[in-house]
């Protein structure tokens, strides 16, 4: 049984646990022994995306000693393991453990389809469903051949979301346009970045998308917190909530 | 140069954004290069193989300048054209108002060039009494205007045909309120065609420079550049240096990738070899440094100079889209610009690197495969060590990566968090979570973390 | 030359040694028929292919267009192909070339993939000839069409003869207002490929 450290991003941690409640269960589900290691905080991420790469590497070097011991590290977000992948490499390139942690660390679905070998997820889910493909997940971690690139064609989010029962994957205009969510760009940008969420969300919505789901919950906070402003009816869930199934 | 924006990006792109249905329809318009280069790209099967090539034909170009440079000034002045050296933009401007000036020129058309924009050129010849005109038809109407492009390829996308309607109604004469593109190219061929009989010199930029036949080769759709350069008896030709490719059937490589990204033609109407100067008339090539120099010796910007400027950046660039050229106040705005503009001006341009969302579209439609979001993250790091940070923003990220350093000090901030977020009144959170709260919701925060959940189910401690 | 040295020095100092020229392979596109491919990429650029046996009715299909039939000031550069109301090589001001309606040129190589094709530079008295009229007509033979660049490029072999010349896609166009498409922007306002053989 493939041991794994459940690595869960912060704001993850604090403000959504059910998704990391539900990446855990999912994990399970499919045979995994998952421990949450609990001296885990941040990535570094915030800090090294704004240029504050001082005060990032505390924080990387922290991660990789907290997760050094485990065969799999998996987490609910494509952003924060694009962090660790690609990163790390130049923060903190002295550390001892920087390359076995990086080979180790997975986004969720990516572990389920490339480790597990997953390609059919049981379970229901009798909605439409729009995928938001964030960027990182697919840029960074290319879990899918991207509408920019001339590669043959693949989608391992999709591919396991289709797998459900009674699932119905609507695709927005753009099928891969950023949200507009960057981080601290969604502050120092403002106008731009909600305007390009709610294009988003109109576009999710022309595609009739009931629920827009996807792999970095950042992306989705982001997106909810304009739906919810303009009292839009779609509803949010991360890519774990919806592969158990939950609240279909 | 015209007037480049004071504006610092937020405002300008805010400025910008603020006219939604009008920035719908900019953005539109630039998706719509986006899904022609799609298109054009998705024909070639061998797409990713050519950009492959082109990265690695032009790592090979710059790694090895300084002998391609000379050879390409030998095969030049073998040919009868003669090759200037320019260290900057001055030595630039001040080498072809001399090479005018020789000729007693007063009359000068101009095709499109980037580099002659971010000389400033125009201003420079026009204050020595050169009347300057810019051919390309979306050059001229911006030269109307008296503003800079807004892309580099298409220097008026930023404008409604009433609004050029207007412009040509003023400057042209033509009928008022007229405003079909085919009519109003007409008059642009009419009034032009004759600044180009009029004209005693022709200038052009340069796509690419052959070392090993010291060719410059002009690429066109609307033929302007052959126009241009066919009448009048000197051709002056300016170019970056990072412009040489080693050998002539290189090009095999880069035309088929240009056009394609650029617009989705799959090459551009003429594509000019220049070699030499036509008979009876001189060539002139301005090799111009401008920065170009120090910039092949500043890793990982180094690879900004392979760009070869068809702006499919700016295209795909949600970002750019949304906030309109002008709004980066430089020559080449977008993901390139805002990677080269702090190269030249670090604390002036500061805010340009902070203008993305990372997103990665960019890099992923580069013909030349150049890391554009990884060069903006470098650049962000290098801005902050420099000190061309934000202050607070610095102070709020390096507080909280404090923090973070620890699991205890990060539990206890989370729960404060989460209970601020869970008992302050709405309003007061919304006003104090600033630019996040204006057209979004905050999250709303759970009781009980996922670690503390976990430690309750799992009974650890 | 003080610039020159200056500028050299700078990027002597700064280039970094990098990576071998790459070897330019797993490039090429191939196509069953490259004279119906052909045909698809001048129309996709803009321009009209007319496929005719010899250069007879090269001569007989271009005086049958609207732009021959119209024109009154006509230079060819391809003997027997268009009724040439002058000789191009007699004109020593290329200004005097404004007002001409066709020019009738030849075409050396044409590509498959993109519907370009090389005019030699060296045929053309002068280079207005190819954007001051308002058609232009170019000659092409059959057996002068390659599938894509590549080819074009090995066959005028630039290096090895550097001159000058140009590839021709098309009539001059441009979409600068609001991307709305006009053929005619300086240049031709037509473009015909006459395909012989």
């Amino acid at each position: 049984m493939p041991m794994v450290a459940l690595f869960v991003p912060c704001y993850v941690d604090q403000l959504y646990p059910q998704v990391a409640e539900a990446t855990l269960r999912l994990l399970e589900r499919h045979g995994c022994t998952v421990e949450f290691p609990e001296a885990q905080t941040c990535c570094g991420q915030p800090m090294s995306n704004s240029g504050e790469t001082a005060a990032a590497v505390p924080l990387c070097n922290h991660f990789l000693d907290v997760f050094e011991r485990y065969q799999y590290v998996v987490a609910p977000s494509g952003s924060c393991v694009g962090m660790v992948r690609h990163q790390f490499s130049t923060l903190v390139p002295g550390h001892p453990a920087l390359e076995k942690v990086q080979a180790a660390t997975y986004e969720l679905c990516e572990f389920l389809h490339d480790v597990l070998g997953v390609r059919q997820v049981k379970g229901r889910f009798e909605k439409k469903v729009g995928l938001h493909r964030s960027c990182h997940a697919q840029r960074e971690l290319r879990l899918a051949s991207g509408s920019e690139r001339q590669v043959a064609p693949f989608d391992k989010v999709k591919t396991l979301l289709g797998s459900l029962e009674g699932i119905t994957l609507v695709e927005p205009a753009r099928t891969d346009e950023c949200c507009g969510f960057g981080g601290t760009f969604a502050v120092g940008e403002e106008a731009v970045s909600c305007l390009m969420g709610r294009d988003r969300l109109d576009q999710q919505a022309a595609a009739g998308a009931e629920v827009i789901t996807g792999v970095d919950m950042s992306c989705l906070m982001h997106l909810e917190g304009l739906a919810r402003r303009e009292g839009r009816p779609v509803r949010i869930m991360h890519a774990a909530q919806v592969l158990l199934g939950e609240g279909a | 140069m015209g007037h480049l924006t004071t504006l610092t990006h937020p405002e300008a792109a805010a400025r910008f954004a603020a006219d939604e249905p009008r920035t719908h329809w900019h953005d539109d318009s630039l998706w719509f290069m986006r899904v022609k280069r799609d298109r054009a790209a998705a024909q070639v099967p061998e797409w990713e193989r050519l950009r492959e090539l082109a990265e690695g034909i032009k790592a090979y170009a710059l790694a090895n300048l300084p002998a391609l440079l000379e050879q390409f000034e030998k095969n030049a002045a073998a040919a009868g054209a003669t090759v200037h050296w320019a260290r900057d933009a001055a030595d630039h401007n001040r080498i072809v108002h001399e090479l005018l000036f020789a000729k007693g020129v007063t009359r000068l058309v101009k095709s499109k060039s980037m580099l002659t924009e971010e000389c400033g050129l125009n201003p420079y010849l026009e204050a020595r009494g050169i009347e300057v005109v810019d051919t390309d038809l979306g050059e001229r109407i911006v030269q109307f205007r008296n503003e800079p492009p807004s892309h580099i390829v298409l220097p008026a996308i930023h404008l409604k045909k009433e609004e050029i309607g207007e412009l040509f109604h003023e400057k042209l004469g033509t009928d008022k309120g007229a405003s079909d593109p085919k009519y109003l190219t007409e008059a642009a061929r009419g009034h032009l065609r004759q600044k180009f009989l009029q004209a005693q010199a022709g200038l052009t930029g340069v796509n690419f420079a052959l070392a090993d036949t010291g060719a410059v080769v002009v690429c066109t759709n609307e033929g302007n550049a052959d126009m241009g350069t066919s009448l009048p008896p000197l051709h002056i030709a300016c170019m970056g240096l990072e412009k040489i490719v080693p050998r002539a059937e290189d090009l095999g490589v880069f035309l088929r990738l240009l056009a394609r990204s650029a617009t989705g033609q799959p090459v551009t109407t003429y594509s000019t070899h220049f070699h030499g100067p036509r008979r009876g008339s001189e060539l002139h090539i301005v090799i111009v440094d401008n920065g170009r120099s120090a910039l092949l010796g500043r890793d990982p910007y180094r690879r900004a100079l392979s760009c070869i400027r068809c702006g499919a950046c700016m295209n795909t660039c949600p970002v750019f889209r949304r906030s309109g050229g002008h709004s980066y106040g430089v020559t080449v705005p977008g993901p390139i610009g805002s990677v080269l503009a702090p190269t030249i001006d670090a604390k002036a341009h500061a805010a340009l690197p902070f203008a993305s969302t990372l997103c990665g579209s960019c890099a992923d439609v580069c013909p030349v495969r150049i890391d554009l979001h990884h060069q903006l993250l470098a650049w962000r790091g290098d801005l902050v060590k420099a000190g061309h940070g934000s202050a607070g923003k610095s102070l709020a990220l390096r507080f909280t990566a404090w923090l973070f350093a620890s699991p205890a000090r990060y539990a206890l901030a989370g729960r404060l968090m989460r209970l601020a977020l869970r008992v302050l009144p709405a309003g007061l959170m919304r006003s104090l979570a600033g630019p996040w709260g204006r057209q979004r919701e905050l999250p709303v925060a759970p009781a009980e973390s996922f670690r503390d959940s976990y430690r309750r189910t799992h009974g650890r401690a | 030359m003080a610039a020159r040295e200056e500028i050299l020095a700078a990027l002597r100092r700064n280039a970094q040694p990098g990576a071998p020229r790459p070897v330019v392979d797993g490039v090429g596109a191939r196509f069953p028929d490259l004279a119906a491919r052909l045909a698809e990429a001048v129309t996709a650029v803009g321009g009209t292919l007319v496929r005719v046996p010899d250069l007879a009715a090269a001569d007989a299909a271009l005086r049958a267009l609207p732009i021959h039939q119209g024109a009154k000031r006509i230079a060819s550069l391809v003997p027997g192909v268009g009724a040439a109301s002058f000789d191009p090589a007699t004109v020593t001001d290329p200004h005097e070339l404004e007002g001409l309606d066709l020019s009738v040129l030849p075409g050396s190589i044409a590509v498959a993939e993109n519907g370009a094709v090389w005019i030699e530079g060296a045929k053309l008295p002068h280079h207005a000839l190819v954007v001051i009229p308002e058609h232009v007509a170019l000659v092409v033979n059959v057996a002068d069409i390659v599938p894509d660049l590549h080819a074009a490029y090995a066959r005028l072999d630039l290096a090895g003869r550097p001159r000058w010349g140009l590839f021709m896609a098309g009539p001059s166009k441009t979409a600068d207002i609001e991307q709305s498409l006009v053929i005619g922007a300086h240049g031709a306002r037509s473009l015909v490929v006459l395909l012989v053989g």
